[in-house]
């Protein structure tokens, strides 16, 4: 058997639970798929070499660069976005403790933030410990907040997720 | 900025990798978890016209572990997956002490193993931990399998005996020895930034509380991970003591060539070469159970 590389390739992934079919060029960034092709714009670009975190996204469930990463390579994967975190306009738990706190100002880095923090709950029984937390966050740059109110709004969303009945607040 | 065009293929085995590489030749880069070659693409640092994507090679991303002790980890096993394996955490512990000050768990989950020690930036935490624990690297090229012991595996920056042709399938640690003492310690400016220095070590006691071995290696402080040679002869029959260790320390001030760049000056990393060989020995001691002599 032969493999011969191609300049682009059909595409098939679940993208926020959607089926996604698409021809993409090989060199195409899956951070550039979403937001052009697929115009989820939610995923942001900063630096393009990894370092920022503002385009994390979540690959068959775990955090990764979309920056770093092609389309053509998350053929049959699953995505999911800061789009598909809240659904038909409400906000999920985790985007409203953002709110409450105060979480974001420009807003640029938050919906990398959301989703290293949406894997950080997923994957951390109870409410994660200050450094425990910080030390997760460390790969996300934020300019504006200083990071306070950042780890404030997860620790929050934690904690009401542990709340055997949660009222709704705001 | 953007990758330059380029093609793509993501073959299933090895042969179809090697020979995808054989005709493309230097033309053709290996991707893996593309930490650090994604990143060069988007700079356009590197322009390969032919990406060979790895990661649908199933065979290199397993961890085979020994029934003597030994672990060979296939080249793509991801630095996460290493990091949260049990297995691992047991046997190697020296080798996830170092995986967890590799950058951050979204980069981590993408990073392989073999990524790592194939791409030998300097200041890279693995590859001080092959030479550390002795691994050897299994690789396959045009001509057939070929295995390379970690000491002679490091050329250069970013340099090693992996040639354009090749494919590191492999990275094999033969067992930790029973009783070992181990510490990774390093100092970066912020967690999860390249080390500054990082150092890797091991030390392992007789039955009598005297030691039988110490083996550092040091990330940071020249163009390839640096093993500190002749240990074992000094710390040999001693009882670990504070002025042993101050000996180890000036060994390896006096031993490395470090280097001035933008993030330290040389003097500063020969000094937190000393002050970490020092820490990190205290705790390998601890860690073995062996009580350090004021
Ligand atoms: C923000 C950031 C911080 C980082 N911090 C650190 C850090 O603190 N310490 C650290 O050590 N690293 C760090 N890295 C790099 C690390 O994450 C990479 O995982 C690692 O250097 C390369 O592994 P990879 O699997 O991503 O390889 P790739 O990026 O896919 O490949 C790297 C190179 O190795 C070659 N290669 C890969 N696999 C093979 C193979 N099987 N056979 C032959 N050649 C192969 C490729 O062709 C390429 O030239 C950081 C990266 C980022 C983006
Ligand atoms: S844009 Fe991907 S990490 Fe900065
Ligand atoms: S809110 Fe502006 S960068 Fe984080």
């Amino acid at each position: 058997m032969t493999v011969t590389p191609v300049d682009a390739r059909p595409v098939r992934m679940l993208v926020n639970g959607d089926e996604v079919e698409a021809q993409v060029e090989s060199r195409r960034l899956l951070a550039d798929f979403l937001r052009e092709d697929l115009e989820l714009c939610g995923t942001h670009l900063g630096c393009e070499h990894g370092v920022c975190g503002a385009c994390t996204i979540l690959l068959d469930g775990e955090p990764a660069r979309s920056c770093l990463l092609l389309a053509v390579q998350c053929d049959g994967a699953e995505i999911q976005t800061v789009e598909g975190l809240g659904r038909d306009g409400v906000l999920a738990p985790l985007q409203e403790a953002f709110r409450e706190h105060h979480a974001l100002q420009c807003g640029f880095c938050t919906p990398g933030f959301l989703m290293t923090a949406s894997y950080v709950l997923s994957t951390t029984p109870g409410v994660p410990e200050e450094r425990e937390l910080r030390e997760a966050l460390a790969g996300n740059l934020c300019r504006c907040t200083g990071y306070h109110n950042i780890v404030d709004a997860v620790q929050d969303a934690a904690r009401r997720r542990q709340q055997t009945s949660p009222q709704k607040e705001g | 900025m953007k990758p330059a065009p380029l093609a793509y293929c993501d073959p299933t085995t090895v042969d179809e990798a090697v020979a995808v590489l054989a005709d493309a030749g230097d033309e053709a880069k290996l991707l893996a978890g593309g930490q650090s070659l994604m990143p060069l693409l988007n700079l356009r640092i590197v322009r390969p016209s032919v990406l060979v994507d790895l990661n649908r090679i199933e065979q290199l991303s397993e961890i085979d572990a020994r029934e003597t002790g030994g672990i060979r980890i296939g080249a793509t096993v991801r630095q996460r997956t290493l990091e949260l394996d049990a297995t691992m955490r047991e046997r190697l512990p020296l080798l996830v002490e170092a995986v967890r000050l590799v950058a951050h768990v979204p980069i981590r989950t993408r990073g392989t193993v073999g990524g790592s020690v194939a791409h030998a930036d300097p200041a890279a935490e693995i590859p001080a931990v092959t030479l550390v624990l002795g691994a050897t690297m299994h690789v396959l090229g045009p001509t057939g399998p070929r295995t390379i012991p970690a000491t002679e595996f490091y050329l250069g920056p970013f340099t090693t005996g992996v040639d354009p042709s090749d494919l590191l399938v492999a990275v094999e640690f033969p067992p930790q020895p029973p009783g070992a003492g181990w510490a990774f310690l390093e100092i970066a400016r912020l967690h999860g930034a390249f080390a500054l220095v990082g150092v890797a070590a091991l030390i392992h006691a007789g039955a009598d509380g005297t030691l039988e071995d110490a083996r550092l290696a040091l990330c940071g402080v020249g163009g390839t991970p640096v093993e500190i040679e002749g240990l074992d002869e000094l710390v040999r029959g001693q009882r670990p003591s504070a002025s042993l260790i101050e000996h180890v320390a000036r060994r390896v001030r006096e031993t490395i060539e470090p280097f001035t760049d933008t993030q330290a000056g040389a003097g500063y990393r020969r000094e937190v070469a000393g002050v970490l060989t020092a820490r990190a020995l205290h705790l390998a001691a601890s860690r073995a159970g062996l009580e350090v002599a004021a």
